[in-house]
């Protein structure tokens, strides 16, 4: 029995007890993780897990069950389950429900990798790991961190409908942090990006992070931010690296945009959106700099994928157009309720999750500046850059951000080293302040967005670049 | 599956790490079967209805000074054998492990409660009933929530001769009412689905709600608290997750001193994992057990498994997770005591006027009855450690937050931003009141819980409105 057979007869078996629409997806999974400190393993993980969710739908209703099985009994067994679950959530009902469609496809599609991260050898990884943290652990950290993971992902997606679509995801990544600790506090630095720049991309992009180049600067500045001077508190012109902008933009953009959140269905947990679609093309949502893409198709992106899990082909769409809001993240059942005629952007993080509304890679488009023109251009601000701390309220709009390190920027050149830099602010008032954006794009990987009710972590994708915003509160402390 | 498998797969995968690693190979397993099933609804109607029977199997090895730890769901012989396989190659290419603990010795399974077997196979009907009775008490809110039932049944094994079997089972509710972008919020977490009544918990988030309307915005500054049950609730996963984790504080990044009064002597946290239907051991084993952490204000202890326990000269205190050796042992079962004298219920004051239904019940009526001028507020959110060390903490509110003068809720307030060093805000002389019941609240992972009463604090920093 392969695992399209095992999907089927979930499927056809929900089908048979009553579904007027049903899909399955089988999932496997490899994954392997390392952690280092002070030039030892910490922790080597691997796991395997393979199994099977179906979705069944019974008039307005909806229910899911998963199983480890993939045997035609235990399939059969879930589809029927599945429909049941659907009729007892008919006992308190929702709108009706339909599906925009999206054209029954077979089909075929995997990231790219270059080198198979679980075929590097264990000890070269192990060794590239003790290696930098004893690098950080000599240069004065007092905590030498050092991480990667893989994951290795295969799924076969059938539906009612005619989908038979498999796909092949292969995402890796590492990073590595050192932390000074002080009397009363603690400081880190990170390269790429505390635990670490992730892809669907094989182990070149860990080696392409070449962490060994960093270990010893990044040891010495959590250091010496221990002694620096605080972040002045008030009102100033605030720089962004990259890193930090890319985690800006899935809290208070991302987010925000999820149609699911906007149509109240997170009400309870995530939240909701400060975003009400009747303005849906005609609201300004930040300055004319501002261009949001959602696009699942950019190569080695973490959010890429073929077709999302309802089957939905990978396209490229525009969420904020010159500063204007002008799309959302949707799946099938959500866009048909709020009348829209895409989805495309529903996950589930394994086989016995539901796939909800997800982020793929929502990003900036790049500017027409560099990191050093906006410096330069910038009389009294202050640079801030990889993210230490995010809180954000449930309607997306209310944020504060605190990063390991920010610079005093004077008269167009970068001066001291700050600590404990935060900044906090509205994010539609934050993204009408964006004066300046740079052209320096990279697409950061962000594999814990953590979401839904049994709880989901998913990897998103956010290309952005550094940017200036104006008469931002910074500094805020306890 | 039955239990007597599930310790059989335990004992076979031990068996099978002795066949192909040696008998100096060291092995500890778990195998959890878990029915888990969440019915979440939202506009006051079901919209997302899952459920999955699962089973897992982790492995952790020892072999040649070396460790390495997997896991699946794969528990064919094929797969169990691939499992061994693959782990035993890669502890062998692993650098040495010099920390290495050694396994549990053979030790007895505390009792644990009985299982209630009618939560263990509850059906998706039962779940949707109490959230029919949360929505129709909500008076035509609009509400949104969840109702989840989880059992487990687990079976460890390990080299050195220990095995250990247990059960566990929880029901949780959590719901808000809406009135025109105020929530009111109700939760609860249970060992039996009976105990939860969708209907008393609706009728709850549906008063609160109606009185959070209208809010208005305050100017930041510190303010008097009276936090419920859910704030409360955050204040005890912080402290755990980033102070009493033994790990955290073998690295100095913990603000916990043992020995140190550094609470106000109203403030006792014991992590109680039999307190409820719990599983009785850890995930190396070792018996689960109350573990008193915080004794009139005085730090007693912090949570220990093998591997921190040994590094700090002490025995593990049962706290061993999955993952620890990143993350370290955490308590995930606190409960922060109540009032042992008090205040009695029934000096507390019924609130009245628009923001009547704010508070709901009599402890934090007797709180909110001596704050001159304060907030009442019902939940946390979005909490994040700017520092772990002094754990200064920045996060929101939500769900409701009051305005208190001369001991009465005068009228709602528009949610806040704070920034805040959650051990100094409970520190001496911080405290000045607690409630007597501590209501127990869920996580968002089942077989989590904090535990707490309402509780009245000198002083909290909000840094911001909601206007920025």
């Amino acid at each position: 029995m392969t695992e399209f057979d095992a999907a089927t007869a979930a499927v056809q078996a929900a089908l048979d007890a009553g579904a007027r629409y049903a899909d399955a997806r089988v999932m496997h999974r490899r994954y392997e993780s390392m952690t280092a400190r002070n030039g030892d393993v910490e922790e080597l993980t691997q796991d395997e897990s393979i199994g099977l969710g179906v979705r069944a739908l019974v008039g307005a209703s909806w229910g899911f069950h998963a199983v480890p099985d993939l045997s035609d009994a235990a399939a059969r067994d879930a589809g029927r389950r599945a429909t049941r679950t659907a009729m007892a959530s008919a006992r308190v009902p929702g709108p009706s429900v339909d599906l925009v469609p999206v054209e029954a496809v077979t089909a075929s599609w995997a990231s790219g990798c270059q080198i198979d991260p679980l075929g590097v050898a264990l000890s070269d990884k192990g060794d590239l790991l003790v290696d930098v943290t004893r690098t950080m652990a000599e240069h004065g950290a007092d905590l030498a961190e050092g991480l990667y993971q893989i994951w290795d992902t295969t799924k076969w997606f059938v539906s009612s409908e005619g989908h038979r679509i498999d796909q092949r995801i292969r995402e890796c990544g590492g990073g590595i942090s050192a932390t000074s600790i002080g009397d009363g506090e603690t400081q880190r630095r990170s390269w790429p990006s505390y635990r670490g720049q992730y892809g669907t991309t094989g182990w070149e992009l860990v080696e392409s992070l070449d962490l060994a180049a960093h270990a010893a600067q990044i040891a010495e500045e959590s250091r010496a931010l221990l002694t620096a001077p605080p972040c002045p508190a008030g009102e100033t012109d605030l720089i962004l690296g990259g890193e930090q902008l890319a985690l800006q933009i899935h809290e208070s953009v991302g987010h925000a945009i999820e149609l699911d959140r906007i149509l109240g269905w997170e009400a309870a947990f995530a939240g909701t959106s400060w975003l009400d679609l009747a303005q849906l093309g005609s609201l300004r949502y930040g300055s004319e700099l501002m261009n949001i893409t959602i696009d699942p198709t950019i190569p080695g992106a973490l959010g890429s994928f073929g077709f999302d899990d309802e089957g939905s082909p990978a396209v490229k769409r525009d969420a904020v157009r010159d500063g204007r809001w002008v799309g959302v993240l949707a799946g099938r059942d959500s866009a048909a309720m709020a009348s829209l005629d895409y989805g495309g952007s529903v996950r589930a993080d394994g086989w016995a999750r539901l796939p909800m509304v997800r982020m793929t890679n929502v990003g900036l488009e790049p500017g027409p500046h560099t990191l050093e023109e906006i410096i330069a251009a910038t009389d009294d601000g202050v640079l801030m850059d990889l993210n230490r701390s995010w809180s954000i309220d449930d309607k997306r709009l209310n944020f504060q951000f605190g990063c390991e390190v920010g610079w005093e920027i004077k008269k167009g050149r970068r001066g001291r080293m700050l600590r404990n830099p935060t900044y906090t602010g509205i994010g539609p008032l934050f993204w009408r302040s964006m004066d300046m954006l740079s052209s320096e794009t990279v697409s950061w990987g962000t594999p814990n967005c953590g979401k839904g009710q049994p709880g989901q972590v998913g990897h998103t994708g956010h290309p952005a670049a550094p940017a200036r915003f104006r008469n931002v509160r910074v500094g805020v402390s306890a | 599956m039955s239990a007597r498998s599930e310790v059989e797969l335990a004992g076979q995968v031990v068996e099978l790490v002795r066949r192909l690693g040696g008998p100096a190979a060291q092995a500890e397993a778990v195998v959890t079967r878990a029915d888990l099933a969440l019915t979440r609804f939202a506009n006051s109607g079901i919209h997302q209805n899952v459920s999955e029977s699962t089973v897992g199997v982790r492995l952790r090895v020892h072999v040649d000074g070396r460790t390495a730890a997997g896991g699946g769901s794969v528990v064919t012989a094929d797969g169990l054998s691939a499992l061994v396989e693959r782990t035993l190659a890669a502890a062998r290419l692993c650098p040495p492990d010099p920390g290495w603990p050694g396994l549990a010795p053979p030790m007895p399974t505390p009792g644990a409660l009985p299982v209630d077997e009618a939560t263990a196979h509850a059906e998706p009907d039962q779940r949707a009933d109490r959230v029919g009775a949360f929505v129709a008490a909500a008076g035509g809110l609009s509400t949104a929530g969840y109702c989840r039932t989880a059992h487990r049944s687990s079976a460890f094994a390990n080299s050195a001769g220990h095995s250990a079997y247990g059960r566990a089972v929880e029901a949780a509710m959590d719901g808000i009412a809406r009135r025109d972008g105020a929530d009111g919020v109700a939760r609860r977490s249970a060992d039996r689905l009976s105990d939860l009544d969708g209907a008393e918990l609706g009728a709850q988030a549906a008063a609160k709600a109606q009185a959070a309307a209208d809010p208005v915005e305050l100017p930041p500054g510190h303010y008097e608290v009276v936090f419920e049950p859910a704030a409360v609730a955050d204040l005890l996963q912080n402290l755990s997750f980033y102070g009493f984790n033994g790990k955290r504080y073998a690295e100095r990044q913990s603000f916990a001193e043992p020995g140190a009064a550094q609470f106000d002597r109203a403030v006792t946290v014991v992590d109680d994992p039999l307190g409820g239907s719990g599983l009785p051991f850890d995930a190396e084993g070792t018996g689960r057990r109350a573990l008193t952490l915080v004794e009139a204000g005085t730090t007693r202890a912090v949570a220990h498994d093998r591997r921190t326990g040994a590094e700090a000269g002490a025995e593990s205190t049962g706290h061993a997770v999955a993952g620890g050796a990143t993350w370290g042992p955490m308590p995930r079962n606190l409960r922060l005591n109540g009032a042992v004298a008090g205040p009695a219920s029934a000096v507390g004051r019924s609130t009245t006027g628009a923001a009547g239904g704010a508070v709901v019940d009599a402890d934090t009526a007797a709180l909110v009855a001596g704050v001159r001028r304060g907030l009442l507020v019902t939940d946390l959110w979005y909490t994040r450690v700017l520092d772990p060390r002094s754990l200064v903490v920045t996060g929101l509110t939500r769900n409701g937050v009051w305005l208190i003068e001369d001991g009465t809720v005068v009228r709602a307030v528009r949610d806040l931003r704070f920034t805040e060093s959650y051990p100094r805000a409970l520190g001496p002389g911080a405290v000045l009141g607690l409630g007597a019941r501590a209501v127990r609240q869920p996580d968002r992972v089942d077989g989590v819980w904090w535990a707490a009463p309402s509780l009245r604090l000198a002083s909290w920093h909000f840094t911001g409105g909601a206007s920025g």
